[in-house]
């Protein structure tokens, strides 16, 4: 079976999208709500793993 | 005068379903119990979104769980990988699944196999509700 490496950003960005579209669809009723759901969900996932990056860098350094 | 108005009587204190086919459905095909509950365009989505997670994570060399009693969270991801219904089994009937720890981004793959099944339980349990009338 052929491997797929992505990088540890990408695989955030993979992660998000498909979480997001989930609970968009499952929380919300109206497609509108749904979509600006998911895009919350998605911004609040990638956001929180680049200030959880950065509070992690501050630590080591 | 009086006039005499007929109603139909409803039982207002009926409890929902516990069961719907759309649970197994949505559980054992990922949107399929969308697609029950008459709305194929989300399970399309789901079933597309779910799958392509599962499959990202198998081909990141992640780990298949098996249920074993003995070890606490070796059952934790199985019953999550459960969820994915037969999409698991297939990947086990087909040996897929055995992880790679000298890989990175396997471990990666193994949580995007465990999530996809959470999810997929979430989509099941909403095409219930969507089914029993409880969501619109």
């Amino acid at each position: 079976m052929a491997a797929y490496a992505p990088s540890h950003f990408t695989a955030v960005l993979l992660f998000a999208t498909f979480a997001s579209i989930v609970f968009g669809i499952t929380q919300r009723s109206a497609p509108k709500a749904m979509f600006r759901y998911g895009v919350y969900c998605w911004v609040l996932f990638v956001f929180s793993v680049i200030a959880g990056s950065w509070v992690m860098y501050f630590i080591k350094h | 005068m009086a006039t005499r108005v007929e109603t139909t009587a409803t039982n207002v204190t009926a409890k929902p379903a516990l069961f719907s086919l759309a649970l197994l459905a949505g559980w054992l095909v990922p949107g399929l119990g969308h697609v029950q509950a008459k709305r194929p365009i989300r399970g399309a989505i789901l079933f597309v979104t779910i799958t392509l997670m599962f499959v990202l994570g198998l081909l990141m060399q992640g780990k298949l769980y098996v249920a074993d009693p003995g070890d606490l969270l070796e059952m934790l991801g199985f019953v999550g990988d459960l969820g994915t219904g037969l999409l698991y089994l297939a990947a086990r009937f087909a040996d897929l699944g055995h992880g790679a720890v000298q890989v990175a981004t396997a471990d990666y793959g193994t949580k995007f196999i465990v999530v996809a099944g959470l999810l997929n339980f979430i989509a099941a349990i909403d095409a219930h509700n969507l089914r029993i009338g409880r969501k619109l």
